[in-house]
């Protein structure tokens, strides 16, 4: 029997200003532990579909909630406090450019007051294989370890939920391939997973390794996917 | 249904935000005191041109409010000697031939010894009365060929006399002489003084405001320079105040340290002008005196206090903008 879902979706609907309805009568429950693959052609509306995840972007009609509580009664901090348990990565990650590698990727732990683990850090890098790029600043690393540096910065704080836009937008298919056994490798260590892509051949080469249902989004609507992937 | 979207990004909620008019004294004193280099003030990166702006601007302005605390100490107290040493004396004028004047003078010391109030009288010798003329009319001029009055000078004792009884009796008894209590040129003196002392204050506060001015420039510059790190910190789950005070800190801190330099300065500055009791004139009595020259050293704080404001108010509202 399926526990609390972290995230669920009632109902949702969004669209920018003066721009109509992007996405319309979401519904979504992402239960604990699971894999999901969120797919669709460029502009279908990914990004927008988890920025509402993260409290970016506000719903235009529905309700969502996250970890128990619905985001639209979330405050500021509230909402901080929310991204704390979401680990996010982004297509283009974006750091703090003056600040080494390791200050970047201990980062969530500075702005959450929590003191820094040195050997649990260490781990962290060497399992994203950074370690020798610890005094590296971040203009200096190539986009596959921009990338694995935002991994490693998403889980630092072993986050319950990790939230990944095109992660491998940028990257070749072995850095592509990389990237995502760490993902799976997060899911089997019981983390919730959330992976945005447009790739689906990507999709078709880890299913294999990972229990994961595939959403479209299509339609302004997010579908589960059939057998056609 | 679907109702016509309207989506934008989350907008700031008010009603969560901090109050930001509300200068808390623990959070400025961890601003003046934490040690930089720490994590969290890390964040910001340090940018060279608004960190020299806020250290020139509050050192100048630290300096400018010495010079305006120390004409606002020396108005009052010019205004105080002024109102309390003139309150204290009067002066009778004798205006008669010279073989009269010294009969005349005489027989007002004689008055004066017999009225109550009155603590001390004398003339004024001639040698005072050609100091008293010699920057009008040089070394050179023979005061003695002109018709200068007999000046009688009365020191007041408790309330002094009965003014209008001295003069009735000078009246009758010495219709040449005329008594002065001052008041006539006293008062527009105090006034001088009392509105000079305000516009040190006014100007004290012209200060603070334009520091507080070009301290929210200069914050608000760095926090747009900084929209991208400001962006980034607010992804990965920092509250408004872990942001907005990695920048209050580094403000914080500069303004204190500006100020504190140029209050140094202003001090030495104030401290190299000519000694006041030398001249004794307005311009040299511009100082402080004893426990007074403590009062410059709050201008640190001052300048503290109005930047830690400044920028946490401007820090604040940049972030409402940041979802």
């Amino acid at each position: 029997m399926a526990g609390q879902p972290l995230i669920e979706m009632q109902d949702v609907a969004f669209g920018y200003r003066g721009g109509g309805t992007l996405l319309g009568g979401m519904e979504l429950a992402l239960q604990p532990g699971s894999f999901h693959f969120l797919t669709g052609p460029s502009g279908s509306g990914k990004t927008t579909f988890l920025k509402l995840l993260t409290g970016e972007l506000t719903p235009s009609t529905g309700r969502i909630t996250a970890f128990g509580r619905d985001l639209a009664e979330l405050g500021r901090d509230g909402i901080a406090a929310l991204r704390r348990r979401m680990g996010v990565v982004h297509q283009d990650p974006q750091f703090l450019d003056h600040l080494p590698l390791v200050e970047n990727i201990a980062l969530p732990l500075t702005v959450a007051r929590q003191p820094v683990d040195v050997p649990a850090l260490k781990g962290l890098m060497a399992w994203v294989g950074l370690t020798g790029h610890a005094k590296t600043l971040p203009p200096a690393l190539s986009g596959g370890e921009r990338q694995r540096a935002a991994l490693a910065r998403a889980v630092i704080l072993s986050p319950d939920l990790v939230l990944a836009d095109e992660p491998t937008g940028n990257l070749d298919e072995e850095m592509s391939m990389r990237l995502m056994q760490l993902l799976v490798e997060l899911n089997r260590s019981g983390k919730t997973v959330l992976l945005a892509t447009h790739d689906l051949n990507l999709i078709r080469a880890l299913k294999p390794m990972v229990a994961a249902r595939v959403l479209r989004i299509a339609g302004g609507r997010v579908q589960l996917a059939g057998a056609d992937l | 249904m679907t109702r016509l979207a309207q989506g934008q990004p989350r907008p700031g909620r008010g009603a969560n935000l901090p109050k930001i008019g509300a200068l808390n004294p623990k959070a400025l004193w961890s601003g003046l005191v934490s040690g930089e280099g720490g994590a969290g003030d890390r964040m910001v990166p340090r940018t060279g041109a608004t960190a020299m702006l806020v250290l020139l601007t509050s050192g100048a302005m630290a300096f400018l409010a010495v010079f305006a605390l120390a004409l606002t100490f020396a108005t009052g107290r010019l205004a105080d000697r002024w109102a309390e040493g003139l309150a204290r004396t009067m002066t009778i004028r004798i205006t008669a031939p010279q073989d009269v004047a010294d009969a005349e003078a005489r027989r007002v010391l004689d008055i004066l010894a017999q009225t109550p109030g009155v603590a001390e009288a004398r003339t004024v010798s001639q040698e005072e009365m050609q100091e008293l003329l010699l920057p009008w009319f040089g070394p050179d001029m023979p005061v003695d060929a002109l018709p200068i009055p007999r000046l009688v000078e009365l020191t007041l004792d408790g309330g002094g006399p009965d003014v209008d009884n001295l003069e009735l009796r000078l009246e009758g008894e010495v219709p040449d002489a005329v008594l002065d209590d001052h008041t006539r040129w006293r008062e527009p003196l105090v006034t001088a003084a009392t509105r000079l002392r305000s516009l040190g204050w006014m100007s004290l506060g012209l200060i603070a405001v334009t520091a507080a001015g070009m301290i929210s420039l200069a914050a608000q510059a760095s926090l747009a320079a900084n929209g991208g790190v400001i962006r980034v910190l607010r992804l990965i789950g920092a509250r408004d105040l872990t942001i907005a005070g990695a920048f209050v800190r580094r403000f914080t801190r500069r303004a204190a340290l500006g100020a504190l330099g140029g209050a140094l300065l202003g001090m030495l500055a104030i401290a190299a002008l000519p000694d006041m009791d030398q001249a004794g004139t307005f311009l040299t009595g511009l100082g402080f005196t004893g426990a007074s020259w403590l009062w410059p050293l709050l201008i640190p704080v001052f300048a503290a206090g109005i930047a830690f404001l400044a920028t946490r108010r401007a820090a604040i509202r940049r972030l409402r903008e940041i979802p």
